[in-house]
């Protein structure tokens, strides 16, 4: 239906209050992409440029060293462990939070943001605190001759406390929207409770489970100051890469960091790439094409009619 | 006997949702709980399926009592009000769902969803995923996913309330069809007094968390048992009178009221078919003033004013307004042939919404 005509002043386009003039458009959109070029784009680039300012040659062998090497070996191990831990975590956490009703949930919560509140390097201390020599537990493991500090469990244990909130923290609010009546049918329909997880719950949430799941990893790989505290920085043993970069850093090849840092800044495109596929998937599923109600039967029209004359 | 409840009562919290509920469903009947929303209706439903357990009071399904039992071992259909259909798995899927956690064959299972997918005239359909569907479709979808795995009793909580009004009538006649051509025992939910009336076998009326009468429709409608059943069933006259040697007044309207104490206060209830018009202002007892009409298809309904300012409902076939010439604004005359004295006491009484 057509509202009163409105008088329109000369423009030919309708205006509509939510937008902008198109020249203030065009400028608003410019700034942005200007300040994406300058602060994101080009260090981007940067990295890659410093990283093959020796050489093609100088680059693979930084990238292959057995020091560099230890360390991917020794980053891939820390997020082997800890990301699936912290999704076991995640799930039961988010489930346990989405469910049910129960006198500290609200605590619950707040504890699992705390990772994203404190400073990693606070996190790392904590654990030194608790597991080194002079700490609460420490002396207890040392006695059983297991080293934690200093060694790659602390930094498996250090990342998992960084990256503890990432799967949950996306889980929690996809639970919360799905609510539990698919679970519920599935139930009726005679599945047993771990049935319904595996054929209800988990498909239910699956991109918002992989979506964590890239951000757990992404933030795992690239964690350092927490795994920086526990690690003890010893070359060759206990160097993920993002310790490894600040190594070499601090010595005197110039391009030897960035060759490093440019298979962290890899994941991290990857990463990126991953996320954007996802949410694109993610879109697609929920699209709701919702389509109007017919009939059952085909639908029959008045064609005419009158009364019929008493007989 | 295909579903018995016993006794049974719901605290949430300590608050009671439902208070001493006993009713039975025979084998194949469609029986209708029906309710204004949150008299417990809807947990009466989910403590049959096993969703809620109940507080006090046992549950029977076909003769077993089934309080201890699991929901996923009482083999009862549900249908949830917004369908909650597997929105990751295509309309075959969502079917087959029971069959499958069941551990059915793979071509028993086969044969079973296409002949549920004929039956719920589903056809070109198995591919789709819920979102692609219609409301209505979606309903169906939900419907064959819940007999798939054979159920004793298919339970359906407000099973029209998520479709469009056009095609709700539609549905109504096909699920009792469905009903009939299967022979399950269904027992559903509704708020909707017109739905249970139209397609119940038997109503059972809730009203906060206890029943206020089990009968027909025709039964609850010619013969409510309190007045809450009279008043939420169809249109009802009700007013407030005084008693005085026997006869209930109020304004020029009396009822004989024997046995009533003079001076007590009583309300009178009457529907308004059991109101008679005539054109003629002399011709019965009352005179009013026709207000407004109401056209409802087969019938009219005129609105009355009385000189002292009541307005009494009365119903009439369209043959008989346009026989007697009625019009807005003519002056007639009314008599009341049915009324009811309402027992008030048993129920709190609620304000007036249906004054005269």
């Amino acid at each position: 239906m057509n509202p009163l005509p409105i008088h329109q002043s000369g423009s030919t386009r309708p205006h509509v209050a939510t937008q902008e003039h198109p020249l203030a458009q065009v400028l608003l959109i410019a700034v942005a992409m200007l300040f994406a070029a300058v602060f994101l784009l080009l260090p981007l680039l940067n990295v890659f440029s410093q990283a093959f300012s020796a050489g093609w040659r100088h680059y693979a062998r930084e990238v292959t060293s057995p020091d560099t090497v230890a360390a991917i070996r020794l980053t891939l191990l820390v997020a082997v462990i800890a990301v699936p831990l912290n999704t076991v975590f995640g799930l039961l956490a988010a489930w346990t939070i989405a469910r049910f009703e129960f006198r500290g949930k609200a605590l619950i919560l707040t504890l699992i943001d705390m990772p994203f509140a404190i400073s990693p390097v606070v996190s790392g201390l904590m654990l030194v605190l608790l597991f080194g020599t002079q700490g609460v537990l420490g002396g207890w493991l040392q006695e059983r001759g297991w080293k934690v500090v200093f060694a790659p469990p602390g930094m498996v244990l250090a990342t998992m406390l960084v990256t503890l909130p990432f799967v949950a923290r996306e889980l929690i609010p996809a639970m919360q929207a799905q609510g539990s009546e698919q679970e519920q049918a599935a139930l009726t329909l005679g599945a047993s409770g771990w049935q319904t997880f595996w054929r209800v719950t988990l498909p239910s949430v699956k991109w918002g489970l992989l979506y964590g799941v890239i951000l757990c990893n992404a933030r795992a790989m690239g964690e350092f100051g927490a795994v920086s505290v526990v690690s003890g920085h010893i070359t060759g043993e206990t160097d993920t890469l993002p310790l490894r970069v600040d190594k070499l850093y601090h010595e005197f090849d110039p391009a030897a960091p960035f060759a490093v840092a440019s298979l962290l800044t890899l994941l991290a495109l990857v990463t990126l790439a991953l996320k954007t596929w996802l949410e694109w998937r993610e879109d697609r599923d929920l699209k709701r094409t919702l389509a109007p109600d017919e009939p059952i039967a085909g639908e029959s029209r008045t064609i005419g009619g009158g009364e019929v004359p008493p007989a | 006997m295909s579903i018995q409840l016993q006794n049974v009562s719901k605290l949430f919290g300590g608050v009671s949702a439902v208070h001493h509920v006993s009713f039975q469903v025979k084998e194949g009947e469609l029986v209708a709980l029906l309710g204004p929303s949150g008299c417990g209706k809807t947990t009466v439903l989910r403590m049959i399926a096993g969703l809620e357990q109940p507080t006090e009071g046992a549950i029977f399904v076909r003769g077993r009592r089934v309080n201890d039992i699991p929901v996923q071992k009482r083999n009862i259909g549900f249908v949830f009000q917004a369908y909650a259909l597997f929105r990751h798995m295509t309309v075959r899927e969502n079917i087959a769902f029971g069959l499958k956690v069941k551990k059915w064959r793979r071509a028993d299972r086969e044969v079973r969803v296409a002949d549920l997918v004929r039956l719920l005239k589903l056809e070109g359909l198995e591919h789709r995923y819920p979102h692609q569907l219609s409301g209505g479709q979606r309903q169906r979808v939900a419907i064959a996913r819940a007999l798939a795995p054979k159920p004793d009793v298919l339970l359906l909580d407000e099973p029209f309330a998520a479709v469009d009004a056009r095609i709700r009538q539609e549905l109504r006649e096909w699920l009792v069809h469905l009903q009939h051509d299967l022979g399950v025992t269904m027992l559903f939910v509704t708020h909707d007094q017109e739905e249970a009336m139209e397609i119940a076998d038997r109503i059972v009326i809730f009203s906060r968390g206890h029943i206020e009468q089990i009968a027909s429709p025709r039964e609850v409608y010619e013969n409510p048992a309190t007045e809450f059943v009279a008043r939420f069933i169809g249109v009802m006259n009700v007013l407030e009178a005084e008693a005085h040697q026997g006869v209930a007044r109020r304004g020029e309207l009396e009822f004989p009221a024997p046995g009533v104490p003079d001076g007590a206060r009583v309300r009178v209830g009457f529907r308004p078919y059991g109101v008679r018009v005539s054109p003629d202002p002399a011709a019965l007892r009352y005179r009013g003033v026709i207000q407004h009409t109401f056209f409802l298809g087969l019938m009219m309904r005129v609105e009355i004013e009385l000189i002292s300012g009541l307005l009494v409902r009365a119903r009439l076939t369209k043959e008989d307004y346009s026989r007697l010439g009625l019009a807005e604004g003519m002056e007639v005359s009314f008599e009341i042939r049915q009324y009811r004295i309402l027992a008030g006491e048993d129920a709190p009484l609620e304000p007036e919404m249906n004054v005269l």
